[in-house]
């Protein structure tokens, strides 16, 4: 029988543990396909965060470290300091990146160090059950503002793609979601160039993905994504926020 | 011997350097040497001091709480350390900035106008360097050659032309002290 | 070779580059800034790494992250810098990495002072951080002792896949003495040594991939982790604990110390032993392992009434030492808290007065 389709080598046989409707497996597997199609199987190195993708090196085939919380860019630093061929990356969650690990995420990009980020927002902190998280939007309740965020008492929130983009060694920085299927491929797109950014040097990348958690919106995966789209991307518009990789070309 | 010596000044007047200028020596001339400065934001125009060690056997505390000498190119120096003297040795003073005399009778106190003599030298960085001329000659703690030899090795290739000027603080610090 | 005259700070880091660093990260506290700075100049001369970091968070993760790629790499801070780093040690000691870090103690509490103290003996040998782990602490009282144990503690760190710490204090920080430095080593990750390194992989490959991990999210597998630590420290135990022994012969008394106070108390012991009165010295170089037997040995030896513990602290390693010697003989502390260093005075004080006693 002919193979039509093929999963990636990139990503193991590991059952995921993510909830049903996650965007999380969706990114898994854009961010593996990217790595096998540029041939940097060998060289990748994955940082996986403290999150709902705590896992996360059970599921990409390649050599993984799992970091403290928010530390994923300084890990990254030593690994890419230490082995400057390597592919490195990072996958973080939006409290894991934009609330605790807000100066390191800040000083990769400070230092342009050539490392790629997938930044995964969803508003919410995911693995502990829900609770808000500097990218919780106004009125948004969640279990520790389960009023609603306060604006007054808690600030708005982090446009974390617009502030990394303000850095001069930030090389390449997009926004992109994942409600329709050609968001999804203008994600891949996204992903490819910020590891293509690495790869050639240039400096710093992100990829900030609007993401989904149904579970803890308490919300069906359906009505999740009609929620990104009608809130989310409003306040967190997608696009090219940096582009440094055409520069010298 | 052991000699323990307590070098103080404001931060600045280069008591820390002349201090590695004796324990290099002493190095060089085969004998155990330490040298520890005061550091921290004293460096910075507050006061500054150094001990140093200089002996034939091995030295157990680096940290000095009594000195077989004490420089003191400063006041403050002067009242913080005049009690650090073991009876019967040796307080140099830098009569150019101090204008008190010593309290007390049961030590060895000699003032070098150190400033003074810089200035006639024609080079006021070397007051530090005249008051350890001072000091040699009083204690013979290491001999002036090797401490010559310390200095342009400190000073290294650039800034050779700057041995002369140094030597001639050396021997106008050791007059001081001899002429009375 | 010639003997040359360095401070203790520029003496670390010149010894861990002979030992094969060549990645440094860290961040600038005093009293051990002439660490990075001699790193700052002294690697891109060598083709290293030194890389200043925004925190010292950030720099024992960017320890972390070269751990484990295989490379000897360091960081260095003082006290309050490296009770920032103590989460990122916990996890380099869970995930069973070789580091080393450098300690140059100063006064605390909170931002405590900037002058030498032992004030951090407790969380050094105790672990530090969060759980159940140890790194190896070795304790310089010399800058040539610091740099003999440079290279001992990365070859121990690698053997234990442990992390090691130098815990000195702001004296032999910046204190400078003659020293003989060692040849310079060139150290290469060796896939074969180091087969649990993230040295490059890809599917299909005969090996594991590398994963660098301290999270063991069931029982059974944090068990496992744990019973394999606890293995590895009683073998460092038994095989690694190092001291010093001095003037033992006929003594009355024993000082227990370690690091620059070990110096000020042989002072005293020096003058004592001139004023007819014998008194000994048990110096642990390893502070963990800690030499147990030895000090046991010293105070429980003929002719010794009991035991002083001096230390620039309130009194930490006096546990360890009492552990020891377990109530069989007395064992008493002397020693100051917030920097006021110890005078050979007060030992000798301390002893006249235990005689009397």
């Amino acid at each position: 029988m002919a193979v039509v389709f093929e999963k990636t080598k990139m990503l193991t046989d590991a059952v995921f543990h993510y909830c049903p409707g996650c965007t999380h497996g969706v990114i898994h597997r854009l961010v593996a396909e990217v790595i096998e199609e540029m041939g940097l199987q060998e060289k990748a190195v994955g940082v996986a965060p403290v999150g709902c993708a705590v896992f996360a090196y059970n599921y990409f085939n390649c050599d993984m470290f799992e970091a403290a919380h928010g530390r994923a860019p300084a890990v990254a630093t030593g690994i890419k300091r230490s082995r400057p061929d390597a592919c490195v990356f990072t996958y973080q969650g939006d409290g894991d990146l934009a609330s605790i690990g807000a100066a390191e995420i800040v000083h990769a990009a400070h230092r342009g160090e050539k490392i790629t980020t997938i930044f995964v927002n969803n508003a919410i902190y995911g693995m502990t059950g829900g609770q808000m998280a500097p990218t919780t939007l106004v009125g948004q309740k969640t279990t520790t503002s389960p009023y609603g965020r306060d604006e007054a008492w808690c600030g708005k929130p982090i446009r974390v793609s617009e502030m990394l983009a303000t850095i001069e060694g930030a090389a390449y920085i997009e926004r992109v979601a994942l409600n329709t299927n050609a968001n999804i491929i203008k994600a891949k797109k996204a992903i490819r160039k910020a590891f293509e950014c690495q790869m050639s040097g240039k400096g710093f990348a992100m990829v900030e993905v609007l993401s989904t958690c149904p579970t803890n919106w308490g919300l069906s995966p359906v009505e999740a994504m009609k929620w990104l789209e009608e809130n989310m991307i409003p306040y967190y518009p997608l696009g090219v926020f940096k582009d440094k990789t055409k520069e010298g070309e | 011997m052991l000699e323990q010596n307590l070098f103080a000044g404001f931060g600045g007047q280069g008591m820390l350097l002349i201090g590695q200028f004796l324990a290099q020596a002493g190095m060089m001339e085969g004998k155990y040497v330490s040298w520890l400065p005061s550091y921290g934001p004293e460096m910075r125009g507050g006061t500054a001091n150094c001990s140093v060690c200089v002996s034939d056997s091995p030295i157990a505390s680096p940290v000095i709480t009594k000195a077989s000498c004490v420089i003191a190119m400063n006041r403050p120096s002067l009242d913080k350390f005049e009690s650090f003297v073991r009876p019967g040795d040796t307080l140099i003073v830098n009569s150019s900035l101090v204008d008190v005399k010593a309290k007390r009778d049961d030590i060895n106190v000699y003032y070098v106008p150190a400033n003074e003599i810089a200035e006639k030298i024609g080079n006021m960085k070397v007051a530090n360097v005249i008051i350890l001329g001072a000091f040699l000659e009083l204690t013979k703690c290491v001999s002036v050659d090797t401490v010559l030899e310390a200095i342009a090795l400190k000073l290294g290739k650039k800034k050779a032309n700057l041995v002369d000027i140094n030597k001639q603080a050396l021997v106008a610090g050791a007059e001081a002290v001899t002429a009375k | 070779m010639a003997q040359i005259l360095m401070k203790g700070n520029e003496a670390i880091a010149e010894a861990a580059i002979r030992a094969g660093c060549r990645f440094f990260f860290g961040y600038p506290i005093t009293p051990q800034t002439e660490v990075p700075e001699y790193m700052s100049a002294r690697m891109p001369e060598i083709g290293g790494c030194y890389l200043q970091a925004e925190s010292e968070v950030a720099a024992i993760n960017m320890v972390y992250g070269a751990a484990g790629s295989g490379v000897r790499v360091m960081t260095s801070s003082s006290s309050p810098g490296v009770s920032l780093k103590q989460e990122g040690i916990s996890y380099i000691a869970a995930s069973e990495l070789p580091c080393v870090v450098i300690n140059v103690m100063r006064g605390g509490p909170g931002l405590g002072s900037i002058q030498a103290s032992q004030g951090d003996y407790f969380q050094a040998t105790k672990g530090g951080g969060h759980g159940d782990y140890h790194l190896i602490v070795l304790a310089p009282s010399s800058v040539q002792e610091a740099i003999d144990l440079m290279g001992t503690a990365f070859d121990l760190a690698d053997k234990y896949r442990n992390p090691a710490m130098i815990l000195a204090d702001g004296i032999i920080g910046q204190m400078m003495e003659p020293v003989e430095l060692p040849e310079m080593k060139e150290y290469k990750v060796d896939p074969e040594k180091k087969p649990w390194a993230a040295t490059g992989w890809k599917p299909g490959d005969k090996k594991q991939r590398a994963v660098i991990n301290s999270l063991y999210i069931t029982t059974e597998e944090l068990t496992e982790l744990n019973e394999r630590l606890q293995a590895r420290y009683a073998e460092i135990e038994k095989n690694e604990a190092r001291w010093e022994t001095y003037n033992m012969d006929g003594a009355e008394f024993v000082i227990a110390a370690y690091g620059t106070v070990s110096r000020i108390c042989k002072a005293a012991i020096d003058e004592l032993k001139q004023e007819g009165i014998n008194v000994g010295l048990v110096r642990p170089i390893t502070l963990w392992p800690f030499p147990k037997q030895a000090v046991r040995d010293a105070v429980m030896a003929d002719g010794v009434k009991a035991c002083l513990t001096v230390e620039l602290n309130a009194g930490q390693m006096v546990e360890d030492v009492r552990l020891a010697v377990n109530g069989a003989k007395p064992v008493e502390f002397f020693g100051h808290a917030g920097s006021l260093m110890p005078t050979a005075e007060e030992v000798k004080e301390q002893i006249k007065r235990m005689r009397e006693e």
